[in-house]
């Protein structure tokens, strides 16, 4: 057997064995009993934890956006669209994409490490003599809080893009919040808003499931734990740029863009 | 000698006064070509301590981790308290579970909980009916028992190695468990403390009345524990009996492990 079939061989496994973890999830998920208290530290922990990273960089995206596409609407005569433009920009595709991939780079690769060392030092199986479901309490738990609050992080993130915005346009011109804010909540349409709310939960499921699937399944060793951490960033990276394919893909099919 | 059959050496069996509370027969379990157990045999009475002996890597871990549940063997039966464990769903793996400990060789201690926290984690899992004030004392009682009370509020990477293994010992305990199984529980610790830890699994047999497998290379924690040693080799338990008459055995598979 020759390298490329080998790849596409243990490729086709990886994708079979992640399609059973994500059935997993949704059977064990749905069966009582319920880890609610878990799952509500599982939110805090990772939608606190990571609000500021996405705030700041939500802040500096949304200035720097501005900063940077001036120029060319100055050059057209439309530098009055500028807020539209950005606003646009930000709560269609930037703010959900960056926020997602953000989140995955802190959230995933927590994940995998975190889920990773459990199992290396066998404190899964404890949970699971301590009459604990381990899928239910670490997998489940994880992956709806991911898919919770990362649509939640979107919003906070687009909201402080949009005011980083706001001060990239007063840097050379002079509006005030009132009307910039109008003029872009003016412009939005159902199109621009419900389809980028709505994949931010796939992004955020992906994130989850790909962090606790390679955390869950790393290999036994300190360098497992290194590869589950590094393999899930780049693998939720991707899915994250995949999924926004096909969204993008659907939408247009359905008229919304 | 044949490796299909138990060596046959004084006091094999259980006393006819101990009831069984571990029937294992014919159990075989592979991990791919690799066959670990194979129509491996034993009876642990009610109040033994037995240590299993063997080769690193010849599957003693993975008996102890078939009587939990934790594995499930490709046959054979293994009779808990008289239930096949590979027969039980997870409700009543869990039932059982609540009577049976299992102290892990790394510990297994959840390093995202405090000293209190992770003993109060199997009797919240476990539903068990109790009061905060009667789980506080009941935390403080096991952590008195393994002599670490003052550790209740300190986080595991805070404790030396023979510390984490009493924790854990004491995690095992919380719940009164009827059965312990040890993984190795002297491996990686000093002689000294290695020999603390085999004298508290003997008082701990002596006041909770518990059995106890114990899985273990170190021969002084072997000669401490033991009411009787069964010997692993070949997926198969190749002899059994009091640790002094395996030590005068002539075989010499039985020898190499008491030179």
């Amino acid at each position: 057997m020759n390298q490329q079939s080998i790849k596409l061989k243990r490729f086709l496994g990886e994708t079979g064995e992640l399609s059973r973890f994500v059935g997993r999830y949704f059977i064990q998920g749905g069966r009582p009993r319920f880890e609610l208290r878990e799952l509500v530290r599982q939110c805090y922990i990772i939608g606190v934890n990571s609000f500021p990273l996405v705030g700041l960089t939500g802040f500096i995206m949304g200035l720097v956006l501005t900063m940077q596409l001036r120029p060319s609407l100055v050059q057209y005569g439309v530098e009055s669209q500028l807020p539209v433009m950005v606003g646009i920009a930000i709560v269609r595709e930037v703010g959900p994409v960056i926020t997602a991939l953000i989140f995955a780079g802190k959230i995933a690769s927590s994940m995998g490490a975190e889920l990773g060392s459990m199992k290396v030092t066998e404190q899964i199986d404890a949970m699971e003599v301590s009459g604990t479901n381990p899928f239910k309490y670490l997998v489940v738990t994880r992956v709806t809080a991911s898919t919770l609050m990362l649509p939640l992080l979107v919003i906070l993130g687009d909201g402080i893009s949009l005011f980083g915005a706001f001060i990239g346009v007063n840097i050379r011109s002079t509006t005030s919040f009132d009307l910039f804010f109008r003029q872009i909540i003016d412009n939005f349409r159902f199109g621009d808003v419900i389809p980028a709310f709505i994949k931010t939960f796939f992004f955020g499921f992906a994130v989850g499931v790909i962090g606790s699937y390679k955390g869950y399944n790393s290999s036994k060793g300190t360098e497992g734990v290194g590869r589950a951490a590094n393999s899930a960033v780049v693998m939720s990276s991707i899915l994250i740029f995949i999924l926004d394919l096909i969204v993008v893909q659907i939408t247009d099919l359905l008229g919304l863009n | 000698m044949p490796h299909n059959q138990t060596y046959d050496i004084m006091t094999q069996k259980p006393p006819p006064s101990r009831e069984a509370v571990i029937t294992i027969e014919h159990l075989c379990k592979r991990f791919g070509s690799n066959i670990v157990l194979d129509d491996f045999n034993l009876t642990v009475g009610k109040e033994e301590n037995i240590v299993i002996l063997g080769k690193s890597g010849v599957g003693k871990s993975v008996l102890i981790k078939c009587i939990i549940g934790l594995l499930r063997p490709d046959s054979g039966t293994i009779l808990v308290f008289g239930k096949n464990i590979p027969d039980m769903d997870h409700d009543e793996l869990d039932r059982i579970r609540a009577k049976v400990g299992f102290l892990f060789q790394s510990n297994a201690l959840y390093d995202s909980m405090t000293v209190r926290a992770n003993l109060e984690f199997p009797l919240r899992r476990h539903w068990i009916e109790m009061s905060q004030q009667e789980m506080d004392s009941l935390v403080m009682e096991v952590l008195d028992n393994v002599g670490l009370a003052h550790t209740v509020d300190m986080m595991p990477e805070e404790l030396s190695g023979g510390m984490r293994k009493r924790i854990a010992l004491a995690r095992t305990l919380i719940l009164k468990p009827e059965i312990i199984l040890y993984d190795e529980p002297t491996t990686g610790l000093d002689p000294v403390t290695g020999r603390e830890i085999s004298a508290l699994i003997v008082d701990i047999q002596k006041k909770y009345h518990s059995a106890s497998i114990i899985i273990s290379h170190d021969m002084h924690c072997v000669k401490k524990t033991s009411d009787r040693v069964a010997i692993l080799i070949n997926g198969k338990c190749y002899a059994e009996g009091k640790y002094d008459a395996l030590q005068k055995s002539p075989d010499p598979q039985i020898r190499q492990f008491f030179e």
